[in-house]
């Protein structure tokens, strides 16, 4: 019988990372090494401890890393805390890839670029930037707007400091909810940072992070004369089986885990308020 | 036209269930009839239809998926499909049989369902052809004639006989294995039953309904209708119309702990459910109306953008019998026709 997307592979977890104080990223490989498949930027995978739950997580880690997969997993309900448990040498299930990725090879192709994250919400573009960064002469101007509610709950934050912000050819701007003890960035919410920022309107934007901060992020944009036909996000429903049979995770006839998770925002309005 | 006479059908069965299972509607008390595993003796139900639609022989309610053994930090997956064996299901419905090639439609579209087309592959579908429709009815609607039922193979009943119509490979291959107990028949009195059937269709209280205000280009008409306030008031979201429903094809994955290994099932689900679509950071249907609304607006509107316009009903009438509040589809199209 041939495979099935819902019968999982193996994956051993080879290194833990504590993030920020509820965000952890997870390394995994394959038990022979190497990657237990490829992906694009962007695209999703089902990971479960079996006997607790499995759910859809985006890869953190671009395509470009060829030794290994990464996730970065907020704590948040069941399965998050149990994967939260893990150590370093715990299997877990894994499938996938699943669903639809940023079209870095198409329509992001040659063009100055954008990304606007809010906390956990790096977790994808963080794919997608270091996909750009390996491929850099394919693209054009590349900023960086990231914020979150504290310093500390900067996910990544060594990878943007070390790498990143190191980088001459990108521009990267970070900022914090509130003021705090050590940190001389800016302070302010994301959506004001980005319209204080006010980036060229010939910029392509990825943008990703809490509902809320999505919302006022492309109010902001709008409002400094960019299109929803410009803006790309990422979205997250409740999914059982990943390839739109199991019938949960629909905005309007469209699956976020087959025809999603990456949508333009004149995509979105074609669907209906429900997400 | 190859037959066999009503009084020997039983002869029919016992020869099919010797060589592969069949499975039958029998009454479980009057009028309720399901589907069971034929035995040597057992009457077919006169009943209409299954109170429970035939999709369990495709997608059943429960199926196990997969098990893991997880031993410290080790985990293995266990394959544990298994080629399925041939079974014939007899006396199946024109809407019923629609179903399947609904349900395909879902679960054969890449990637395939193994679970699922194992199964299909593997079952050979008799339907049996309406002749007294019930007035909850509404089939013709979605464009099936219940006088003449998709399937493998048709079988219609002009009272004293039963003449059969193989219309896929399998199908022939079926009527071949039983041709011993067939014989060449006139079936003249077929069409003046058949004849018969569809002037009383035709006058079935819900035969007028209409489908034009609906289809996948119909999101914004409908989406933010008033009216779904009204429609849903009393939903008390048991599900029960999901559940008797033959296109409804909602699943739920669980795993459970044997305590000597774990289990992965695939259960049915219902969008009319308040922890469907619940996350850990919240859940985007929160009041039964969204559910509600969900549930209508996949079969009228979403299935058809995604299928070339077809429908994700097939007018069995289940639901408009079952559901505890008297709400149903035909109920919903009509208070949302656009006149």
């Amino acid at each position: 019988m041939n495979n099935d997307t819902l019968i999982p592979l193996i994956g051993v977890v080879t290194d833990i990372r504590q993030d920020t104080p509820d965000v952890k990223t997870f390394r995994v490989n394959a038990l022979e090494g190497g990657k237990v498949f490829e992906h694009m930027p962007g695209q999703c995978a089902m990971l479960s401890i079996p006997g607790v739950g499995e759910g859809m997580f985006s890869i953190t880690s671009s395509p470009t890393n060829k030794e290994f997969m990464e996730f970065s997993i907020k704590k948040c309900g069941c399965l998050t805390s149990w994967l939260h448990a893990m150590d370093v040498g715990q299997q877990i299930t894994i499938r996938g890839p699943y669903g639809n990725y940023f079209p870095v090879e198409t329509e992001l192709k040659g063009k100055d670029l954008l990304f606007v994250a809010g906390g956990i919400g790096l977790a994808p573009l963080r794919s997608v930037i270091n996909y750009v960064r390996d491929n850099r002469a394919n693209y054009g101007d590349v900023q960086i707007v990231y914020g979150s509610r504290s310093k500390d709950d900067l996910v990544d934050y060594k990878e943007i400091i070390d790498e990143w912000s190191a980088d001459p050819n990108i521009q990267v701007n970070l900022t914090i909810d509130n003021p705090q003890e050590g940190w001389d960035g800016h302070v302010g919410f994301v959506p004001n940072y980005v319209k204080e920022l006010n980036p060229s309107t010939n910029k392509t934007v990825l943008v990703c992070g809490p509902p809320i901060m999505i919302k006022f992020t492309l109010a902001g944009l709008k409002e400094l004369g960019f299109t929803e036909t410009q803006v790309y996000t990422t979205m997250e429903l409740r999914m059982k089986c990943g390839v739109g049979k199991c019938g949960r995770c629909n905005i309007g006839h469209k699956y976020v885990c087959k025809d999603g998770p990456v949508f333009r925002f004149d995509q979105l309005d074609e669907l209906p308020d429900e997400y | 036209m190859l037959k066999i006479a009503a009084s020997r059908l039983n002869e029919l069965f016992d020869a099919i269930a010797e060589k592969q299972t069949l499975y039958i509607p029998v009454d479980r008390e009057p009028n309720t009839a399901e589907y069971k595993k034929y035995e040597s003796g057992m009457t077919m139900s006169s009943a209409l239809n299954t109170v429970r639609s035939a999709k369990d022989f495709f997608f059943p309610q429960t199926e196990n998926l997969a098990e893991f053994k997880v031993e410290g930090k080790s985990i293995e997956v266990k394959d544990i499909r298994q080629e399925n064996e041939d079974f014939v299901v007899f006396g199946v419905r024109a809407c019923d049989a629609r179903s399947f090639s609904i349900l395909d439609k879902v679960f054969l579209s890449e990637p395939v369902d193994s679970f699922y087309k194992n199964r299909r592959d593997h079952g050979t579908i008799v339907t049996m052809a309406c002749t007294k429709p019930a007035e909850t009815c509404f089939c013709t609607v979605f464009g099936i004639d219940p006088t003449v039922p998709e399937g493998d193979v048709s079988v219609f009943s002009d009272g004293e006989n039963y003449f059969f119509l193989d219309r896929t490979e399998k199908g022939t291959e079926f009527v071949k294995s039983v041709e011993n107990f067939l014989e060449e028949g006139d079936a003249a009195k077929l069409a003046q039953v058949q004849e018969q059937a569809r002037s009383v269709i035709k006058k079935l209280p819900l035969a007028g309904l209409s489908t034009d205000s609906f289809g996948g280009d119909k999101l914004n008409e409908h989406f933010n209708s008033e009216k779904w306030a009204e429609l849903s008031e009393a939903c008390i979201g048991c599900g029960t119309c999901t559940f008797v429903c033959p296109t409804c094809q909602c699943y739920d994955i669980r795993d459970f702990d044997t305590g000597h290994g774990i289990k992965r099932f695939r259960c049915w689900d219902s969008c009319m459910y308040s922890d469907f679509t619940k996350m850990a950071h919240g859940n985007p249907r929160t009041s039964q109306l969204e559910r509600f609304r969900q549930r209508f607006m996949h079969k009228l509107v979403y299935f058809p953008a995604n299928n070339d316009g077809e429908f994700g009903c097939v007018g069995c009438g289940r639901c408009l019998a079952k559901c505890p509040i008297s709400m149903n589809i035909v109920k919903v199209m009509k208070a949302l026709e656009v006149k």
